[in-house]
C-alpha cells in the first residue's frame, strides 16, 4: 500500500469525528423522559378521568385529530365531534381541550420540548393563564 | 419454465386488479378511526343560503355605531393599534364620499356629507378576494359568508389588493400586546396574516346573530337574502337601499338605507 500511514491516519481521524457525538455522551446523565401531568383541578373533579378518546389514541393521534378538527370547524362549519363512545364534544382547542388540560406547560410543552417539536398553535390560540 | 409475452401480460393484469380490489375492500371493511369518526353541525346553528345585512342609517347614531365597533373588536380580539398604517379593523366608520365614491355631489345635504357610515366586509356574492387567494385561505361558505382560514393564510396580501372596500387588514406585527382584554373563547391572530369581519360565523354556529346586530337597537337587520319570507327581504322591499360600489360587480350583501 502506497502512503499507508496517511490512509490509516485518515481513517482514524474520520472514525474519531464520526463517533464523537456518541463518545461525548457516554457516562453523562441522559435527558429525563417527559412526564406530562394531568392533575388539573378540572380533571380532579371528574368521576371517571377520561379524555374524549382512549389514552393511547390521544397520545399518538392528537395532532391528526386537531388537524381534522380545524378543517371541519373552519371550512365545513361542523363543530360537534362524536367520540367512539357516542358522546358529543365541541371541537375547540381553546374551549374544549384546554378547559380540562389547563396546565399547558406540564401537559403540552413537556413532551413537545422533549421531542423538539414546535407546534404553532399558540401563536393565535390563547393558552390558559397559569401561575409561575 | 418459459413464459410468452401474452401469458405474462395476463398474469400482470390479473394481479393488478386483484391487488387494487383487496386494497379497497380493506379500506371499506376496516376504516381507520378518523374515517369512521362522526362530526355534526350544532342543531341550534342559524342556517341560511346567503346571509346579508341592511344598515338603516336613519336609526343609527354615533353612539350606537361606537357600540357596534367596540363589541366586535372586543369579542374578536382585534388589536387597537393607533398607527394608521398598521391599524386593524373589522368594522369602522367612514364618510359618505369614501363609502360611496361617485355618488356624492356638490349640493348634497350637509348632514349626509358629514355623517359617519358604518362599514364592514360586504360579504360579496362574487368576492374578488376569494378569486385571488393562492391558498384558498379565504373562501366562500355555502351560506354566503366570505370566510378566513387563518391556518392557511400566508400573508401575500393579494386579497387586500383585490378588495375594493378596504375591508381587510394585515398584521404587520404581533397583535397580542395591543389587545387590552383578551376574549379567552376566541383566538387572536399572529404576525403576517390578513384578517377581516367574518359575519360572526362562530356566533351563527351556536344560534346567535352577529354581535353588532345585537347591540344596534334594530338599526342593523341581519337575515337570509335568499329567503323571500325573511325580515331582511321585507325591509328591502319596503325601502330604497344603496350598496357600496355595486358597479364593480362584486354583488355586496350589505344594503344601506340612507
Amino acid at each position: 500500500m502506497y502512503d499507508g500511514w496517511k490512509v490509516i491516519l485518515g481513517i482514524i481521524i474520520f472514525l474519531g469525528i464520526a463517533t464523537f457525538p456518541i463518545l461525548y455522551d457516554i457516562g453523562k446523565a441522559s435527558v429525563p423522559p417527559p412526564e406530562p401531568k394531568i392533575d388539573t383541578p378540572e380533571i380532579q373533579k371528574m368521576a371517571e378521568k377520561k379524555c374524549i378518546e382512549s389514552k393511547s389514541f390521544m397520545k399518538t393521534e392528537h395532532m391528526v385529530m386537531l388537524d381534522n378538527w380545524r378543517d371541519s370547524v373552519v371550512r365545513e362549519g361542523n363543530r360537534i365531534y362524536i367520540s367512539t363512545e357516542g358522546k358529543e364534544y365541541d371541537m375547540s382547542l381553546q374551549n374544549t381541550c384546554m378547559k380540562c388540560h389547563s396546565n399547558k406547560k406540564k401537559f403540552c410543552d413537556e413532551c413537545h420540548n422533549y421531542v423538539a417539536v414546535k407546534p404553532y398553535c399558540w401563536d393565535c390560540h390563547i393558552e390558559p393563564k397559569e401561575e409561575g | 419454465m418459459s413464459i410468452d409475452r401474452r401469458e405474462f401480460l395476463k398474469i400482470a393484469g390479473a394481479s393488478v386488479i386483484a391487488g387494487l380490489g383487496c386494497l379497497s375492500a380493506f379500506e371499506i371493511l376496516l376504516p381507520g378511526q378518523f374515517e369512521a369518526s362522526q362530526v355534526l353541525r350544532n342543531p341550534k346553528a342559524l342556517v341560511g343560503k346567503r346571509w346579508g345585512m341592511v344598515i338603516d342609517m336613519k336609526k343609527l347614531n354615533e353612539e350606537t355605531m361606537k357600540k357596534c365597533v367596540d363589541i366586535c373588536h372586543r369579542i374578536h380580539n382585534v388589536p387597537d393599534i393607533k398607527n394608521l398604517k398598521e391599524e386593524i379593523k373589522w368594522i369602522w366608520t367612514e364618510t359618505f364620499e369614501h363609502a360611496f365614491p361617485g355618488q356624492e355631489s356638490e349640493y348634497m345635504s350637509e348632514e349626509i356629507k358629514e355623517m359617519p357610515f358604518l362599514v364592514l366586509c360586504n360579504q360579496c356574492d362574487n368576492p374578488p378576494c376569494v378569486r385571488v387567494c393562492p391558498t384558498k385561505a379565504t373562501f366562500k361558505r355555502e351560506d354566503g359568508i366570505v370566510m378566513m382560514d387563518m391556518h392557511r393564510c400566508i400573508g401575500c396580501r393579494f386579497c387586500m389588493a383585490a378588495c375594493p372596500f378596504g375591508a381587510r387588514s394585515f398584521n404587520w406585527r404581533d397583535p397580542r400586546p395591543f389587545i387590552k382584554e383578551e376574549n379567552m373563547e376566541y383566538p387572536t391572530r399572529m404576525k403576517g396574516v390578513v384578517e377581516k369581519c367574518t359575519f360572526c360565523y362562530e356566533r351563527l354556529a351556536v344560534g346567535l346573530k352577529p354581535a353588532c346586530v345585537e347591540v344596534s337597537n334594530g338599526a342593523l337587520i341581519f337575515g337570509d337574502l335568499a329567503d323571500p319570507e325573511s325580515e331582511i327581504r321585507r325591509v328591502l322591499r319596503e325601502h330604497y337601499t344603496i350598496r357600496r360600489k355595486s358597479e364593480l360587480g362584486t354583488n355586496p350583501s350589505l344594503y344601506y338605507i340612507i
